[in-house]
């Protein structure tokens, strides 16, 4: 096998980050609509739900999917 | 555009005044995903967006019950809209990959990569590769077959969680279940070995 510096210094983030209890992709995105208003309102969203910013911090998918949703709402703040 | 409440959009949405409904929602769900996948998507953004946001109707047509009031509609909406848009561009992106071309060739030899890098400390190399070699070995003799696959398609192959998922004939929920068991399992490995996460990526900072 050929892991890299690299390869192997995110797999050990991912190790770090890891908990007894997480979300699913699934539960993330029940409470990500409501995560991400808070955040745009100026609340710390992370604080009040760390439950779901720990599975973004895990989860590439799932975070590219709110960066989008941020992006999306950002149209309409003039 | 008339601006509506939650319960008016769903009143809307179900009831005689549907199909102004659905124009309204059409216009703010493009509108969105025009902002947001413009940076993305680099030819026929606007045909794109209105076959993601036709997609998208259908689904929060068919999911309204499931709102539960938390957000404004809208929010809601769009964040079903940008599921529909990713999925599809996902699936477009990765149609072509398997699981085995992201997997890393088992040469059988122990010459990691790091000894290319310029680290240069020969202490710091050394400790290197000693951790990936031990790593390496982990993955192989700790982890099941579908935990070590999933685990590199998505952390060295960069592929999207859902596409793996489907390649290994599971759904994202299952394999992101299957993911944090592989984690667990690799820290409790790390620990019996008297290492923490944080000092072998130290040992990997230049
Ligand atoms: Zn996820």
């Amino acid at each position: 096998m050929k892991l890299s510096s690299e390869d192997i210094q995110k797999m050990m983030e991912a190790v770090k980050m890891t908990r007894e209890h997480e979300l699913d992709c699934g539960h993330c995105y029940d409470e990500i609509d409501q995560f991400v208003e808070m955040e745009l309102s100026g609340k710390n969203a992370a604080e009040v739900m760390p439950l779901v910013q720990q599975h973004l911090d895990l989860c590439g998918a799932c975070r590219e999917e709110y960066q989008a949703l941020l992006d999306t709402l950002k149209a309409f703040i003039d | 555009m008339q601006t509506r409440t939650n319960s008016e959009w769903l009143n809307d949405l179900r009831g005689p005044d549907q199909d102004q409904a659905i124009e309204d929602l059409r216009k703010v769900l493009k509108r969105g995903l025009i902002y947001s996948l413009s940076s993305r998507i680099k030819t026929d953004l606007e045909t794109q967006v209105d076959d993601f946001v036709q997609d998208a109707i259908l689904r929060i047509l068919d999911k309204l019950d499931t709102f539960r009031g938390e957000s404004r509609f809208t929010t809601w909406a769009q964040k079903v809209a940008v599921r529909v848009a990713f999925t599809e561009l996902r699936r477009q992106r990765w149609k072509d990959i398997s699981l085995e071309d992201l997997m890393p060739e088992d040469s059988g030899d122990f010459t990691p990569l790091v000894l290319a890098d310029p680290s240069p400390n020969p202490e710091k190399r050394a400790t290197q590769t000693i951790m990936t070699e031990m790593i390496e070995t982990m993955l192989k003799e700790d982890l099941t077959e579908r935990q070590r696959t999933a685990m590199l398609a998505i952390m060295k192959g960069g592929m999207p969680l859902e596409e793996v998922a489907r390649r290994m004939d599971t759904n994202r929920n299952a394999l992101y279940k299957l993911l944090h068991d592989a984690r667990k399992q690799m820290r409790e490995s790390l620990l019996e070995k008297g290492l923490t996460p944080g000092e072998v990526i130290e040992a990997f900072e230049i």
